[in-house]
């Protein structure tokens, strides 16, 4: 919506528009609540099966976009120490995966 | 006080703050008392308590409604007639205690009590969707989700309506919690110029029913100035209409919707800009 016809038409037609968007993506979470909390405790299921890891130091998020949502999942996993010379005190393991991919992973019998 | 009575319970909700809860239960419960019904008003703003307010009944409060549930005070210690009319009561909310003393079996035993004595009980929500709000929701055969024409209300509308679906009692029987929408604060001049979302874009957005569109006026403000519910302190001015016309809407006729619109002619409208 470009500003002349926002001029002509008021300000209205654009509160109505954004509410729309956002209330849509708010209701898709509202409706599964605790869909981020299902996701984390299978994935760090998997994850500590094949390396240790703080569970406080993993991160999930889901970023909801338009037509894209994006889920990202975070996990700090210390190095093991060796004698010589200095390491990253950590690695990172980092998922991203498009909206596509998570959800056919949920159809998939995850949630 | 009369038993055997079998009370409607309707919560005054909305989520947001300041957009006119508090206004309309007075409202509304005076406009009750006023067709003939027995009713009784409920603040369950434990802390920040104004519907005593809004009744102009602040200097009567001796027990509230904390004590009752302590224990300390037997229900009709607590609750006040109002001095206009004699079928309108109000128990209040507790201004000292936090709101961790509203207990989830204290509510349900003084809702079941006032259940008996009354034909409405009107429950008074706090902003927000904490304790005080589910608590005030939770026995509700009905809702009035009171909502301002304005995105943030209409977004907090939308999330209380999920509660209202999840947390009540009845959500959780499996049956449903009928809403209804109070549009409040409208100002028809705005939305039609476009500058405020229209009653059609509230609607189809929150898809509920339609209780009522009251409209922007000093005569709410003079109302709470005076304590005295603008149903009572000015019957005939639009606002007072229109929660009136709500209220025969909840009592189930069938009236047609009155949108407010700009009272003024295009001829006073001249004139007034030339008199400005």
């Amino acid at each position: 919506m470009n500003l002349l016809s926002m001029f002509r038409r008021g300000s209205a037609p654009l509160a109505r528009e954004r509410l729309q968007i956002l209330l849509a993506h708010e209701r898709d979470a509202f409706d599964q609540p605790d869909l981020l909390g299902i996701l984390r405790e299978e994935i760090l299921a998997v994850i500590s099966r094949h390396v240790s890891f703080d569970p406080e130091k993993v991160q999930i998020t889901m970023d909801r976009g338009k037509t894209v949502s994006t889920l990202a999942v975070d996990i700090e996993i210390p190095n093991r120490r060796r004698s010589s010379g200095p390491m990253r005190p950590y690695t990172r393991l980092m998922f991203e995966a498009d909206a596509a991919t998570a959800r056919s992973q949920w159809t998939n019998g995850l949630v | 006080m009369s038993e055997g009575k079998s009370a409607r319970v309707l919560v005054v909700t909305s989520g947001k703050g300041g957009v006119g809860k508090t206004t309309s239960t007075a409202a509304l419960g005076a406009a009750l008392a006023h067709l003939g019904e027995k009713v009784v008003v409920v603040d369950f703003d434990v802390g920040l308590r104004n519907l005593d307010l809004m009744l102009g009944a602040e200097r009567r409060v001796v027990f509230d409604l904390i004590n009752v549930i302590n224990g300390v005070a037997k229900l009709q210690q607590a609750l006040i007639r109002d001095k206009r009319l004699e079928n309108l009561y109000l128990l209040p909310a507790s201004q000292t205690r936090d709101k961790e003393a509203l207990t989830e079996e204290g509510v349900a035993k003084v809702i079941a009590e006032l259940r008996t004595k009354f034909d409405w009980i009107v429950c008074d929500s706090p902003a927000g969707i904490e304790r005080g709000a589910t608590l005030a929701m939770r026995h509700a055969d009905a809702a009035i989700i009171v909502t301002n024409p304005e995105v943030s209300s209409v977004r907090d509308s939308d999330r209380i309506i999920g509660l209202l679906d999840s947390k009540t009692e009845k959500a959780e029987r499996g049956e449903y919690v009928e809403k209804h929408l109070l549009i409040t604060r409208y100002h028809p001049w705005r939305a039609a110029r476009g500058e405020m979302l229209s009653i059609e874009d509230v609607l189809e957005i929150l898809s509920i029913p339609l209780l009522g569109i009251i409209p922007e006026s000093e005569e709410v403000l003079r109302a709470s100035n005076v304590g005295s519910p603008v149903t009572l302190n000015a019957a005939l001015s639009p606002p007072a209409r229109a929660y009136f016309e709500a209220t025969r809407r909840l009592k189930g006729e069938d009236i047609p919707m009155h949108v407010p619109n700009e009272s003024r002619g295009i001829l006073n409208k001249l004139f007034g800009r030339k008199a400005a």
